[in-house]
């Protein structure tokens, strides 16, 4: 059993940082909904303040490793240029996916899609921990604040989901591969 | 009455939370238009790409985050210590957020 660091790093990429990040939007959901308003007395408020700036900031670094590693780790690998003559496609994703008018329209829409709506993300998520920090417990008093931060969490789940199916769909129909092989096992036969 | 008041000492403004909406949301759509330019202009193309290996997409980022954040601490300065109309920068907010989403669309972003 091998994996390539580029399939790895892809894996991290998208499996590991992305995939916490849609996990933790539906916490995020939660966790701002069900904070009490400012007229209700709560013994668990301050907890509440406390715990949603650690939660909106903790999504909001993942948001930025994922774009960032996506951006100058995997996405060179994906838009390599083929040295000339090269029949091969397999380690040049975006040049295998253009080669075909079948799956062209993976790099056209689901890439160029995937690229851009992935950045709404951090951008998202930064002003709601941010918001959530300079707030504390008196976002409670800002029910109008609370709501457009449960909008834009909403929000960036939707884009995340879009960069994540692309992403998961590319990986499928034209992975990255290629760089050193790392041995996870091996098996020997009888 | 005394409530009321209490509450308004104890409130904050709500212009730092109005600014960072709102820089979000231009933050989004400036990201859009400039990918729509580094995808449609040659000029654009080459002006973005601050990194051969990202290309475009590295100097798109870059930008818009600058001008995101530049725009933040500005409306930021500006609003800090009062009160804004919430309802009109939250709708402004998620208009710009709305229409840079449908931009990154790449059917959608080539109309222009």
């Amino acid at each position: 059993m091998e994996i390539s660091t580029r399939e790895l790093w892809t894996m991290i990429h998208g499996m590991g940082f992305g995939a916490l990040y849609l996990m933790a939007c539906s916490g995020a959901l939660v966790t701002i909904c069900r904070r009490p308003r400012a007229d209700v007395p709560s013994t668990t408020a301050d907890n509440d303040g406390r715990f949603l700036q650690i939660y909106l900031s903790v999504m909001a670094a993942l948001a930025w490793i994922t774009v960032l590693t996506g951006t100058y780790l995997v996405y060179p690998w994906y838009r390599a240029l083929p040295p000339k003559g090269t029949t091969n496609l397999a380690a040049y994703p975006q040049h295998l996916l253009l080669s075909s008018p079948i799956t062209a329209s993976w790099h056209l829409i689901g890439m160029e899609w995937k690229e851009h709506i992935a950045f709404v993300v951090p951008i998202a998520i930064t002003m709601c921990a941010a918001v959530s920090i300079e707030y504390g417990r008196n976002l409670n008093r800002h029910p109008a604040l609370r709501n457009a931060i449960l909008a834009i969490v909403a929000t960036s789940l939707v884009a995340a989901g879009v960069a994540g199916f692309f992403g998961a769909m590319l990986a499928k129909t034209a992975p990255i591969e290629g760089g050193a092989t790392i041995h996870l096992s091996s098996e020997t036969t009888p | 009455m005394i409530e009321n008041s209490l509450t308004a000492v104890d409130s904050q403004p709500n212009g730092a939370g109005a600014a960072a909406v709102v820089a979000a949301g231009a933050g989004c759509f400036f990201f859009s238009v400039c990918a729509m330019l580094g995808d449609q202009s040659a000029f654009f193309h080459r002006a973005f790409t601050f990194s051969v290996a990202a290309g475009p997409l590295s100097g798109v980022s870059t930008t818009a985050i600058v001008a995101w954040l530049v725009l933040w601490a500005a409306l930021r300065a500006r609003w800090r210590k009062r009160d804004v109309a919430l309802a009109r920068t939250n709708a402004l907010a998620f208009w710009l957020l709305l229409v840079g989403l449908l931009l990154t669309f790449p059917p959608i972003a080539d109309l222009f």
